[in-house]
């Protein structure tokens, strides 16, 4: 399948690939935001992430072409590194490429509806062309191979997400202080990362991050590369919504419009975590002594601490919406154990429960985009009796939800199958008990608003029979679908997972 | 006539803006061959109409220039940027491939000039663009709570 779309690509542009995907967002942004009329712009944005789609698959099957994974080097400007801007694609890149551009194509697809009912029509252009942008810089970020290239990406589509995060207003007015409070914390982060830049470059004086990292090798010993080790881990994890750096996620998710949730839950924080990954794992190695222990010491416990903490909080929440955000900060929390376990299998594990969760996430929102759209409310309320009168919704949502719970035959299950594994393999059986309380609480707060939806009455009983349309359907039972697919038959994904651990450990300093 | 005590500042300010204007042109292409540039030239450029609203009102100056011109520069300015990389990558070079532009022999050195002065151009459309493009966004706010309601 995946060979079948790359050798319909003419070669003369398979060659360029790694910038065509950053490039077809980038180009129909301010094409779109000219446009008089907010359909053209959406027509635009689904014309922009195929593309960039099509693209991701054949970088991956180029990247799988050989094997243990060939690396695609891109030189921007025909400069070559380390000197010039590379975008650097190895397994890890194209599956979170692949991860990115596919969610970000059934969101465009769906969001139509959605943005109509939520963005005043003056808008919807300049919408959409924010929206491009904001999905253009995550590329950005998987493409990179300069860590300053990587920090400009990140600002572009925080920055982009920013406006997206305001533009909730015009249904709630509590999107401006989630925008504001995000702007805020999502800067910090920045500025953080950026700062540990300088220090890494001031120290070695590259910024390329496989040049960074066989420089760094020779350093040895060097207090500005902790410094630097330091604020890059810090500004990362607010990005990335890493306990207890989390604080601005809830809000931002509750009052964003609905298509914007779908698309933040299911690529942001995990575009952050991919660059975490890389810093920790390749720009600095594991030979790095101050990093296996704050693997440990940092990363491990902050994990747990969000998987029970955030887990909680989100079994209390009366509105959905932010349910299922603070579900997404616990859901970050298994992907830093995986992670913290510093081994293939922890690693692969982590990666996975990535993807999924991105599946789960995004069909859940998307449901819940449906919602807002037929009956307005996202309390708990609200949702009683919903199983009844939207069917084919809220099927999709209880699909999602049984695999964000981890229920055997979805792809819940398969990755917290993966990171119990990988947690017994190194000897933290305490862990899995960790992990199995927190999916325990998953089936409460799931449980919550599947009970509310399917086995209450509808609070008004003449309330209509009223699905969303299929435009939205369509996408939504796709990620429904391909949740449990992964479950049946996780072959596919959990491979892309597997050889981008495997060449992060054998990559190293490559 | 009770603007008269802003007398001074509309005289001196009619002489200075196309001075700063010109400045801005200065320094957009002595980019170059010297420090200066899009990014720089643009600001300056967005000075000057920023000063003009500040002293002329912002109602003339959205007359003058209007809101959706400046937000189309903006966007134009970017596309021009990335439409030179296109064109490169047309070319047979890789993406912004100065070298490639033109299809020279090995040595010339007349892409990069074309290359850099049009990429440059494009800067200056889109800082320029964007910064008065955020300046009449805050100017032009009205309040949502009329003064009375206070």
């Amino acid at each position: 399948m995946i060979d079948l779309i790359a050798s319909l690509v003419p070669s003369s542009i398979a060659v360029h690939a790694p910038i065509l995907l950053v490039l077809a967002p980038m180009i129909l942004a301010p094409v779109a935001a000219l446009m008089p009329n907010g359909r053209i712009a959406w027509l635009l944005s689904i014309l922009a992430t195929g593309t960039s789609l099509v693209m991701a698959i054949v970088l991956l099957s180029q990247v799988r072409s050989i094997d243990g994974g060939a690396i695609i080097s891109y030189h921007i400007g025909g400069w070559a590194p380390p000197a010039g801007i590379e975008f650097r694609i190895d397994a890890l890149n194209s599956m979170i490429l692949l991860l990115i551009t596919g969610i970000g194509f059934l969101a465009s697809v769906f969001c139509w509806p959605s943005v109509v009912a939520e963005i005043r029509e003056a808008k919807r252009a300049m919408f959409m062309a924010a929206f491009l942008i904001c999905f253009m810089g995550l590329c950005g970020v998987a493409s990179t191979g300069d860590a300053f290239n990587l920090f400009v990406f990140l600002e572009l589509s925080s920055l982009a997400t920013y406006v997206l995060v305001a533009l909730g207003s015009s249904r709630d007015r509590r999107a401006l202080p989630a925008a504001i409070n995000y702007l805020l914390m999502g800067t910090i982060g920045a500025s953080f990362f950026v700062v540990g830049v300088g220090f890494l470059y001031a120290v070695t004086g590259t910024l390329n991050m496989a040049d960074l990292a066989v420089r760094l090798q020779d350093v040895g010993d060097n207090k500005a590369v902790l410094a630097g080790y330091a604020f890059i881990l810090v500004g990362l994890g607010i990005k990335a919504a890493m306990f207890p750096l989390h604080q601005w996620l809830p809000n931002a998710y509750a009052y964003s419009p609905s298509f914007i949730t779908m698309f933040l839950a299911a690529t942001a924080t995990k575009v952050a975590i991919y660059a975490m990954v890389r810093f920790l794992f390749t720009v600095f190695g594991l030979d790095f002594t101050f990093e296996g222990s704050s693997l440990i010491w940092i990363l491990m416990p902050m994990g747990i601490a969000a998987m029970i903490a955030c887990s909680f909080q989100a079994a209390f929440q009366t509105d959905v919406r932010r349910t299922l955000a603070y579900s997404s900060v616990a859901q970050v929390g298994y992907m830093l154990l995986g992670i913290s376990l510093a081994t293939t299998a922890g690693v692969s594990a982590g990666l996975f429960h990535m993807l999924n969760h991105a599946l789960m996430k995004g069909a859940l929102f998307m449901a819940i985009a449906g919602i807002v759209l037929t009956y307005k409310g996202t309390s708990l309320n609200d949702f009683r009796g919903l199983g009844r009168s939207a069917p084919w919704t809220m099927t999709a949502f209880a699909i999602a939800a049984l695999s964000l719970i981890g229920v055997p035959l979805t792809a819940g299950f398969q990755s917290k199958y993966a990171l119990v594994d990988a947690l017994f393999e190194s000897g933290w059986s305490w862990a899995v008990a960790v992990v199995m309380f927190s999916s325990l609480l998953a089936v409460v707060y799931m449980g919550r608003i599947l009970e509310a939806a399917f086995f209450r009455a509808p609070i008004n009983p003449n309330k209509k029979h009223k699905e969303a349309p299929l435009v939205i359907l369509i996408p939504l039972w796709i990620l429904a679908l391909a949740n449990i697919w992964v479950g049946v038959q996780g072959g596919f994904v959990s491979g892309l997972a597997n050889d981008a651990a495997a060449s992060l450990f054998i990559g190293g300093a490559r | 006539m009770n603007s008269d005590h802003h007398v001074i500042l509309r005289v001196v300010s009619k002489a200075l803006i196309p001075v700063i204007a010109l400045f801005g042109f200065y320094v957009q292409f002595h980019g170059d061959f010297g420090p200066g540039g899009g990014f720089q030239a643009g600001v300056i450029m967005a000075v000057a109409i920023i000063l003009y609203s500040l002293i002329f009102g912002i109602a003339a100056a959205m007359r003058a220039i209007t809101p959706g011109f400046v937000r189309g520069l903006a966007a134009l300015g970017f596309l021009l940027f990335a439409g030179v990389g296109v064109w490169a990558l047309i070319q047979g070079g890789d993406y912004l491939d100065y070298d490639a532009l033109l299809g020279e022999e090995p040595g010339g050195h007349h892409g990069q000039h074309l290359g850099i002065m049009l990429v440059e151009l494009g800067v200056l459309f889109a800082v320029s663009g964007s910064l008065v493009s955020i300046f009449y966004a805050f100017a032009g706010r009205v309040s949502e709570i009329r003064d009375e309601d206070w």
